[in-house]
């Protein structure tokens, strides 16, 4: 397929490899951001083609799976609800909240639908008149202006059932507070394309000049990653600590102004709660007063829902980089796919996920 | 979730929505192309959740090839 397939070239990849190993001349430890990028690392075995003592850290970019357990109750709680219709991605059925998950509401009898598109529960609500339909409207800056634009557009409509389950998360908060760590053992940034594809480079100049760190803005594919790791460890090698962008030809400076300005229209920047992590704070968005009636905790009255995580689960350590996901001693035993303990094992872009399917074996 | 895929607008019907059909290969979907107000049919666009984020820029991506390209010349 165009630009991706092309993106794939074992024989280019072979030379950056190369041309990476001319480059090292000490140990870097790079963090990759994204999930999917995690996921194109350990299925390409990109991590293992690197020379000795460069390693990559898979960083908090899975939404999935740092969405609270907390919201995973509470979407529980609503789902379950008799007249809901509740919507949702995929990815979000399975991940396990304290006591259940949407999967099970739907084996019981809930309506839990999955939807491709948040504008599709907008179409469900408006042929479901008599039915309140809920969208779980999860993410990073990438989703965020879509599902911005479901309410704008329900509230076009004049719909009076449709609202959402907001769990939107930033990423330059979190890597504020994973470079800002004491524990800190990131050199350098794969940041995530098309987050940036969104919001544009801006933010990261700050980060990159007051941690003295290398941030290259990088897209999925193998040679995408490979060309992002020689930029990252070409900077370190010579002393640089900037924002360099690798994926040009979809990430402009500034961003997509018109998903701004729909996101800023509906959204503000809230204190957030991060699975396994904890609450960082300007981290989250939640629904400006002004749309308050589409706000799915509010027209469902769930304060206080929410229980404890499963204390087996180092979710929050692989988050961080601290800890690989074989190393947790519930992987691939008490934690499945089939039967998760933490999101990181549910999502496609989970990189407990990523280490089960195309990590396992060889593993005892 | 985050990893968007990029596709052809196949077409473009303006209304309050903006909506297009996208191919990705074989397979064609509905999104809306609100967020890429220029994207015009045979552009490549990044979709997200059902919405175009960004047109590609052909004339990039192919520089970029060519200079991973070049590097397979021993
Ligand atoms: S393997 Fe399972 S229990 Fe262990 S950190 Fe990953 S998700 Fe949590």
């Amino acid at each position: 397929m165009k630009y991706l397939d092309e993106y794939r070239d074992p024989a280019a990849a072979r030379r950056l490899v190369e041309a990476i190993r001319g480059l090292v001349t000490r140990p870097w430890n790079l963090m990759e951001v994204c999930g999917g990028q995690t996921h194109a690392i350990v299925r390409f075995g990109i991590d293992e083609l690197l020379p000795e003592g460069v390693r990559l850290i898979h960083g908090p970019g899975c939404p999935v799976c740092v969405t609270p357990i907390e919201l995973i109750d509470k979407a529980v709680a609503i789902a379950a609800r008799p007249g809901v219709i509740f919507c949702s991605f995929g990815d979000m059925l399975r991940v396990p909240g304290s006591a259940s998950d949407l999967f099970r509401v739907r084996s019981e009898g809930g309506d839990v639908r999955v939807v491709y598109s948040p504008l599709d529960a907008v179409r469900i609500a408006a042929e479901n008149p008599g039915r309140q339909v809920v969208f779980f409207a999860v993410g990073f800056e990438t989703t965020a202006p879509a599902n911005a634009l479901s309410v704008l557009e329900a509230r076009r409509l004049g719909l009076a059932n449709y609202s959402v389950l907001v769990s939107h998360v930033l990423v330059p908060p979190a890597l504020e507070a994973v470079l800002g760590s004491p524990d800190r053992i990131v050199d350098g940034l794969l940041a995530a394309g098309h987050v940036c594809a969104v919001m544009g480079t801006e933010a990261y100049h700050p980060l990159a000049a007051r941690h003295r760190v290398p941030i290259v803005v990088t897209a999925f594919e193998p040679l995408d990653l490979l060309q992002g790791i020689h930029m990252a460890l070409r900077q370190l090698e010579e002393g640089r600590a900037e924002v360099e962008n690798q994926y040009d030809r979809v990430v402009r400076p500034g961003g997509n102004p018109a998903a701004r300005a729909v996101m800023d229209e509906v959204f503000r920047v809230a204190d957030r709660a991060w699975r396994g992590i904890g609450v960082i704070p300007m981290s989250g968005l939640v629904l400006r007063e002004a749309f308050a009636a589409f706000d799915a905790e509010r027209v469902f009255e769930v304060e206080g829902v929410g229980g404890p995580e499963s204390p087996h689960c180092r979710s929050g350590l692989v988050l961080q980089g601290l800890l690989k996901p074989q190393a947790c001693p519930a992987f691939g035993t008490l934690c499945t796919p089939d039967n998760p303990l933490g999101a990181t094992m549910v999502s496609g872009e989970g990189a407990c996920a990523a280490y089960y399917r195309y990590r396992r074996h060889g593993l005892a | 979730m985050c990893l968007g895929i990029p596709g052809r607008v196949v077409d473009v019907e303006d209304g309050p929505l903006r909506l297009g059909h996208v191919a990705f290969g074989d397979v064609v979907k509905e999104v809306t192309l609100a967020f890429v107000p220029d994207a015009a049919p045979g552009d490549y666009v990044v979709v997200h959740a059902g919405s175009g984020i960004e047109v590609i820029d052909e004339e990039k991506a192919r520089r970029v090839l060519e200079t991973l390209r070049i590097l397979e010349e021993p």
